[in-house]
């Protein structure tokens, strides 16, 4: 059994899975590589691959276990490795998204601002200002982990996470932020909320946002979230 | 279309077929039947393909009222079934007529018992499934359980048939298991042979905070090598989380797509059917076992499954 093809480490995590790792840190580089074996086995599928799960920088294959081993599954991805670094990365779309900071929509902003010695307005231009990274969608559908919030924003998870999280929150935990697409419950801390639905089952791109999208957050008024709400 | 009307609900009704796989790109995850092998038996005991959607019950069934004639099939947990007050057999086919209520108990022994009906259970399909995901709302009806006076639309009322009835001896080997078996996980070597031993010798009972997503177990807690950071990953199915409070969490159905906790193993796919099955309050050991007799298992229980004896006619 192959331990590792390239910079690609193997490993079986369950009877109908198996677990492609690239290097063992959070790198845009190692994310590239992730998205790139997606998208060639999403363009070219191997026969009894039945789901894949991608992370920051790895990607796990759920396959058919009738019809297919561990050791065949890495055999046939080795062709698909071997290319690599040939395959082109699509060049991400940007996605704005509207945000609502602070008041009712987000009870944790002064809180956050005080944290880290800043203004609630210092706070909103400094979490809108980057361009983030969806490294990939997972927990809940359409909810993507953001890459490149401002080390400054850094916060801790609250202690007693929420037993519900309002639809639209954007919240940050950790060294990362994220949108909230359903009410769920929640550990973060709320900045704001968004108007934008995360995922629409009504649309024919069901997820905002993609892995490898480009995101950047633009603040609103109340007043225009109410306006986007209503339309 | 004729359909059923539902008189009482039970405590958490859903339709679920067997899941759809391939969305984990979107964070959206498989869900499908907690207890997949009933569920495809039951539709095999109607007539139906075995993926063809019917009524997961949990723990107290429901009272389902029929416009029409229909044959329909009880299986996985027995909730002491009755149709008008007359007990109704289990893993069987059975004809019930126009008018006549199906009506489900509370549960004797196990979690989760379906209803199955001959030309299914017709509702829009999501993803190209009829499964209920209840985290998003979506998929199954209306993207939740079942309520009071809910209607659902049968499929096509097919000819009758001779009756279909499981093989005892088959029902007596495809029995929910207590002794879960497990293969190493993808973190298995950050726990310390000491940990690895509490894994395996202990009992652990299942939580009441278990439900599709995940089944919280209590034990004594499973120490690991802290000193490592976790990057959060893609989870299977059955993965076995372990967070720092060392309470061992089983990722199920309805699972989260991702997760950032090390996972000392992972549950066999030939026991997955038998997690659907866990109450509240029961007891479960696990076996740690190799990949290829777990293959081995997997293989041999859809060997039973496909076999002739299996149906009697």
């Amino acid at each position: 059994m192959h331990k590792s093809a390239g910079d690609a480490q193997f490993r079986a995590a369950s009877d109908q899975s198996l677990l492609v790792s690239f290097g063992q840190q959070i790198t845009l580089e190692n994310h590239q590589r992730v998205v790139k074996l997606l998208g060639l086995l999403q363009s070219q599928p191997i026969e009894g691959i039945r789901n894949l799960h991608p992370a920051y920088c790895s990607l796990l294959i759920k396959f058919d276990p009738l019809n297919l081993d561990h050791d065949q599954l890495q055999s046939g991805l080795v062709p698909h490795l071997a290319r690599l670094d040939e395959a082109p990365l699509p060049k991400p779309p940007q996605i704005d998204i509207p945000v609502s900071y602070g008041g009712e929509f987000g009870p944790d902003l002064n809180e956050v601002a005080a944290m880290h010695g800043m203004s609630p307005a210092q706070t909103i231009e400094l979490h809108s200002s980057p361009i983030y990274i969806v490294y990939f969608l997972g927990f809940a559908p359409g909810f993507a982990y953001l890459g490149g919030l401002p080390q400054a924003l850094a916060s801790p998870r609250l202690e007693t996470p929420r037993a519900k999280v309002p639809q639209g929150s954007v919240g940050i935990g950790g060294n990362q932020t994220a949108v909230y697409p359903f009410a769920t419950p929640g550990g973060w801390r709320l900045i704001g909320r968004t108007p934008v639905a995360m995922f629409r089952s009504d649309r024919a791109r069901m997820t905002l946002l993609q892995i490898g999208d480009h995101v950047r957050f633009r603040p609103i008024s109340k007043e225009e979230f109410a306006e986007f709400a209503a339309r | 279309m004729s359909g059923m009307v539902v008189e009482t609900p039970g405590l958490f009704t859903t339709v679920q077929d067997l899941g759809r796989e391939g969305f984990a790109p979107m964070g959206v995850s498989a869900s499908g039947a907690a207890d997949p092998i009933s569920l495809r038996i039951g539709n095999r005991l109607v007539g139906n393909p075995q993926s063809a959607a019917g009524l997961e019950m949990t723990l107290v069934g429901g009272a389902f009222a029929f416009e029409r004639a229909a044959v329909i099939a009880l299986t996985g947990a027995d909730f002491g079934p009755s149709a008008n007050g007359i007990p109704l057999p289990m893993w069987t086919s059975i004809e019930i007529q126009g008018g006549q209520t199906v009506t489900l108990g509370s549960s004797r022994s196990g979690a989760r018992a379906y209803l199955c009906i001959r030309g299914g259970i017709a509702v829009e399909p999501f993803l190209g499934s009829a499964s209920t995901h209840v985290l998003s709302g979506l998929g199954g009806f209306e993207g939740r359980a079942l309520r009071k006076s809910d209607r659902l639309d049968l499929g096509a009322a097919l000819p009758l048939f001779r009756t279909r009835t499981l093989s005892s001896q088959m029902l007596e080997r495809l029995q929910p298991r207590k002794v879960i078996r497990v293969t190493e996980g993808p973190q298995s070597d950050w726990f310390a042979s000491s940990s690895w031993e509490i894994f395996c010798e202990s009992t652990f009972r299942v939580t009441e905070q278990s439900n599709r997503m995940g089944i919280r177990l209590e034990g004594p807690p499973i120490p690991l090598d802290a000193s490592r950071e976790m990057i959060t990953e893609g989870v299977s199915l059955g993965s076995i989380q372990v967070p720092p409070s060392g309470q061992p969490i089983i990722l199920f159905v309805e699972q989260q797509t991702t997760g950032g906790y090390p996972k000392i193993a992972n549950v066999i796919s030939a026991d997955v059917h038998s997690l659907g099955q866990l109450r509240p309050r029961d007891s479960i050991r696990f076996e740690r076992i190799e990949m290829s007799a777990a293959r081995s298992l997997l293989v041999e229980q859809e060997a039973l499954l496909a076999s002739q004896e299996l149906i009697q006619e």
